[in-house]
């Protein structure tokens, strides 16, 4: 039930947010067609706390900051071995051993891995998944298991 | 005052996301084989995006445009690695369904041919 | 620097296309035309500043979400065919 108001409440937000428009027709439609995803969204029985993990809510942003950090940080590697040139990368396929217990932990965690510049999960398979690193360096980084201890954090 | 302080900093974020978006595509035509080029596109998906949209941002004033601009910028956000994700999932499917192409789960160095 | 921005996008795009045409692998292509569209959407958004229309940002949050399922579906389909292949490769 949380979950279904959350769902309806985000919409609606969404949609006054991209019309702009009051009145009373536009907002009608406006109601009617989220009334309508929440009823497809029931009937494909993903309202629940994977699409809206409102558990995590207050520990997201600490963990976003340190993300995004990192995202710079790899991104301003990746740049410098772009001009550098094709003789400079070791690309290389990795496995990495997750230590998070719950499926939105581990999903957390290989989005996290793909969003960074330089590191790509390619498979998850249990609590592996196969990395593809552009530089030995950003497979060591992951190996040290910082980001996988971070997530690890947040589930609890 | 602010307003044109605002413009400088908006040419400068539009001014190194160009130059960042310069270096994926330099990376994409660069690069040896595909998962290094997944990277190089990487770059451009997440810094340089979120660089010429907070240089927007800041060009213009109009807060309703401004969230325009940000739920853009989330939706790229969220949809990269997702997609990123899947192409490399499929392209390895697509090696190990291939048998000359199979490789050792640690060292891959030539072309993805 | 809004027409800088534009005229890069413009160049990085041409690139994503010669990447494309060059290939060589049916996801080198499908990665080039995937990067071509999200930076469709990106020059969609700087257009409508340089034209002094920020209307055209809709457009660019609806090409942000075709791009996302377009890519989708051609992994779906090239999935699906080479799941078969092997298949018949077994018999």
């Amino acid at each position: 039930m949380l979950h279904t108001l959350l769902l309806s409440l985000s919409l609606a937000v969404f949609w006054l947010l991209n019309s702009g428009h009051n009145t009373g027709l536009i907002l009608s439609l406006g109601a009617a067609s989220i009334a309508f995803v929440v009823y497809v969204a029931h009937r494909m029985d993903v309202v629940d706390h994977e699409s809206q993990p409102v558990h995590l809510t207050l520990k997201l942003p600490g963990y976003y900051v340190w993300l995004i950090k990192e995202i710079i940080l790899a991104n301003l590697q990746v740049v410098k071995h772009i001009w550098l040139g094709s003789k400079s990368i070791s690309p290389s396929f990795v496995t990495i051993t997750t230590s998070q217990k719950t499926e939105i932990g581990k999903i957390i965690y290989a989005n996290s891995i793909t969003l960074t510049p330089g590191t790509v999960s390619v498979d998850l398979d249990g609590d592996k998944i196969l990395v593809h690193a552009l530089l030995r360096e950003s497979a060591e980084d992951l190996e040290a298991g910082e980001m996988d201890r971070r997530v690890t954090e947040l589930e609890d | 005052m602010i307003d044109s302080l605002m413009q400088v900093g908006s040419s400068l974020f539009l001014l190194i996301g160009s130059f960042l978006l310069l270096s994926g595509g330099v990376g994409i035509l660069r690069f040896p084989d595909f998962y290094s080029r997944m990277h190089a596109v990487g770059v451009t998906e997440t810094f340089a995006t979120s660089m010429i949209i907070i240089g927007l941002i800041m060009h213009n004033p109009d807060l309703l445009v401004d969230v325009k601009l940000l739920l853009i910028l989330l939706m790229t956000l969220f949809i990269s690695p997702t997609a990123g994700h899947a192409l490399a999932n499929a392209a390895m499917h697509a090696d190990m369904a291939r048998p000359k192409n199979i490789k050792s789960d640690d060292e891959v160095t030539s072309s993805n041919s | 620097m809004l027409i800088v921005a534009t005229i890069t996008i413009l160049v990085v795009m041409i690139m994503a296309v010669t990447r494309a045409v060059l290939g060589p692998t049916l996801y080198d292509r499908v990665l080039a035309v995937n990067m071509f569209g999200t930076k469709t959407v990106l020059m969609i958004s700087l257009l409508g500043f340089v034209m002094g229309r920020p209307e055209f940002l809709d457009i660019a949050i609806v090409y942000a979400l075709i791009n996302f399922i377009s890519v989708i579906g051609v992994l779906r389909y090239s999935d699906h065919f080479i799941l078969k292949r092997s298949g018949e490769q077994k018999k």
